[in-house]
């Protein structure tokens, strides 16, 4: 079962949720893994605190031409869409940070000038965290793209009954390619303006995409009661409030589990796997 | 036309940009912003969290004007054409193509583009043998000219699922600065979105400073030092703000030590007040709401911004 944590806006509590869920979930006897695919600012670490056993960089596939093959016929610039071949009269020019590496180029360059070299675009690490089995990507900083390194993180995934997906903030291509084949999307909203606006996005994302969904309501009672009446209006199911509380923005700050230091936090997030259970098929893998 | 520009404008200062972004989501960019807005009064705003835009909910714009945007092309099998030889589907790299598609009077099952999956790379096109793949344009989003009250506003609305959020955010930029030189205004502030990845790439590149806002939180810490990677690869001045830092006053500390120790300004520190929220409810930036309190640290805050952007060396707030 891969329960995927997003929300459109940041910091509603997307890593407070799916790690102490995570947690919670080791805890009762589950296997575990979490994918942290928020490899622009991944913080799951600071939490679970895994032991890494395994550290790899990931590479990314950029075209390079052998001038001496290159019959100059234009086509691989005609194919690539992103601008990142380009043939200037004799000369081919390649801009790596622009490449998708969709293969184009290579499967029209008819003389074989084209190969697709490999460039470190960030890290894969894999470890564990207690009971729970950890992966994350760290995209290297100042590069674009970073689906290709959360299709790593997801393809790294050990098996196990439970897998929670930590995705990007946001409804564009890093959370579409974090969330697309999950059983299940939660999202994590809070009970604002900016909050509702957000979710409102992401329910259309995941609603496009035609995967089930609920929502946890963070931060509740910090702002107003809209958010509560737009999910009863959609027909939404809210699987857990999280009560505004210092002690948990502190904890956060700490990088510390909220289930782990506050005993009703914990009642909750027993009481939002047990919901999960429901809506999702979770209960029929129990260990 | 756009000679006469020129030599009008030639005697004026260049229009400059202020991005305000975070690394970490959620740690009062768009609030922060949107206080900006009133603060200033020759200024532009831009939002460029396209794919998840909250500055209208404070700004309520009248659109003047509403674009279409179509940031590329899209891949779509006609399925009366295709006769299931599943080469499209062996050439994606994006898992984009499904055997699931609508049976024809050559087969019984035919391939199908998923739009949201497809990154419209047009490889499928190209090689399909029977010609059954349309390749076109596709309109991913809008965007908007509109008018505030505290000035004018670009902003935009990607589509949903869609791809291309950094062109996107390229084109608001590209139009806030071109409102701001007509209307000899001197600033264009920018709402940025979280990441480090391609939309905060196309918000910060060029811009004249970058103010990042982040919260004293070990995730904030950790957030920053990447965000601050970024804008040095980039070479662009970053000042830094820590929102809510009396929620860990220890790690609001560590966080500036760092900051300084990256040669990054401090901009100043804003304390947690709920009437950031209240404000928001109203439709309020917190400064239109409030005179205290965090309201009074923003206008501290934006002093010392705004005594950057003027070219003073040293901004007030460098020691605090």
């Amino acid at each position: 079962m891969r329960i995927a944590i997003a929300s459109g806006k940041g910091g509603t509590g997307k890593t407070t949720v799916a790690t102490n869920l995570a947690w919670v979930a080791a805890r009762n006897g589950r296997s575990v893994a979490y994918l942290d695919c928020d490899v622009e600012e991944p913080n799951g670490h600071l939490f679970l605190k895994p032991e890494i056993s395994s550290s790899r960089p990931i590479g990314r596939l950029h075209p390079a031409v052998d001038e001496e093959k290159c019959a100059h016929c234009g086509l691989c610039g005609e194919i690539c869409q992103y601008s990142a071949i380009v043939c200037v009269g004799e000369k081919v020019l390649v801009y790596p940070e622009l490449c998708h590496a969709c293969g184009g180029c290579v499967l029209v360059c008819a003389p074989g000038a084209i190969t697709e070299v490999l460039r470190e675009s960030g890290k894969l690490e894999i470890g564990q965290a207690g009971p729970v089995r950890f992966v994350h990507g760290v995209l290297r900083i100042g590069e674009a793209m970073s689906t290709h390194l959360i299709r790593q993180v997801k393809q790294a995934a050990p098996e196990t009954d439970l897998v929670i997906i930590d995705s990007p903030p946001g409804t564009s291509c890093p959370v579409i390619e974090s969330v697309r084949d999950a059983d299940y999307v939660l999202l994590v909203t809070e009970p604002t303006p900016f909050g509702l606006n957000d979710l409102k996005l992401a329910v259309g994302m995941v609603r496009t995409m035609k995967l089930p969904l609920g929502v946890v309501i963070n931060r509740a009672g910090s702002g107003d009661s809209q958010t509560a009446e737009y999910c009863r209006m959609q027909g939404i199911e809210v699987l857990a409030t999280i009560p505004d509380d210092r002690r948990v923005a502190e904890a956060y700050s700490r990088g510390v589990l909220a289930s782990e230091a506050m005993p009703e936090i914990r009642t909750r997030m027993e009481q939002l796997l047990a919901r999960l259970c429901g809506a999702t098929a979770l209960c029929e893998v129990r260990l | 036309m756009s000679d006469l520009i020129g030599i009008l404008s030639a005697g004026r200062k260049p229009v400059k940009e202020l991005a305000v972004i975070s690394g970490k989501g959620g740690t009062g960019k768009t609030s922060i912003v949107a206080s900006f807005a009133a603060l200033s009064h020759s200024s532009v705003l831009a939002d460029c969290d396209v794919d998840a835009a909250d500055l209208h909910l404070v700004l309520d714009p009248r659109v003047l004007r509403r674009n279409e945007f179509m940031g590329g092309n899209r891949a779509r099998i006609k399925s009366g054409h295709c006769t299931a030889c599943g080469k499209c589907e062996e050439l994606c790299r994006f898992d984009a193509i499904f055997f699931d598609g609508p049976g024809n009077g050559i087969v019984e099952k035919t391939f199908r583009v998923d739009p949201v999956i497809c990154e419209g790379c047009g490889v499928c096109a190209w090689f399909c043998a029977e010609d059954a793949i349309d390749f076109g344009p596709v309109v991913n989003g809008e965007w908007f000219l509109s008018e505030t009250r505290c000035g004018p506003m670009v902003h935009a609305k990607l589509g949903i699922a869609e791809e291309n959020s950094g062109k996107l955010v390229s084109t608001v930029r590209t139009s806030a600065k071109r409102i701001a030189e007509e209307r000899q205004l001197d600033l264009v502030i920018i709402d940025g979105s979280p990441g480090i990845g391609c939309p905060v790439i196309a918000s910060v590149t060029g811009a004249t400073l970058v103010l990042v806002v982040t919260e004293p939180t070990l995730s904030g810490l950790h957030d920053l030092e990447r965000v601050a990677e970024l804008t040095r690869h980039f070479g662009i001045p970053t000042l830094v703000c820590v929102n809510k830092w009396d929620i860990n006053p220890e790690v609001c500390e560590r966080i500036e030590a760092r900051a300084r120790e990256e040669g990054l300004g401090l901009a100043g520190r804003v304390r947690y007040d709920h009437a950031v929220t209240e404000a928001q409810i109203r439709g309020k930036a917190v400064i239109e709401y409030a005179q205290d309190g965090c309201a009074a640290d923003v206008r501290a805050v934006w002093s010392v911004v705004e005594a950057r952007l003027n070219g003073s060396a040293c901004p007030a707030g460098e020691e605090l």
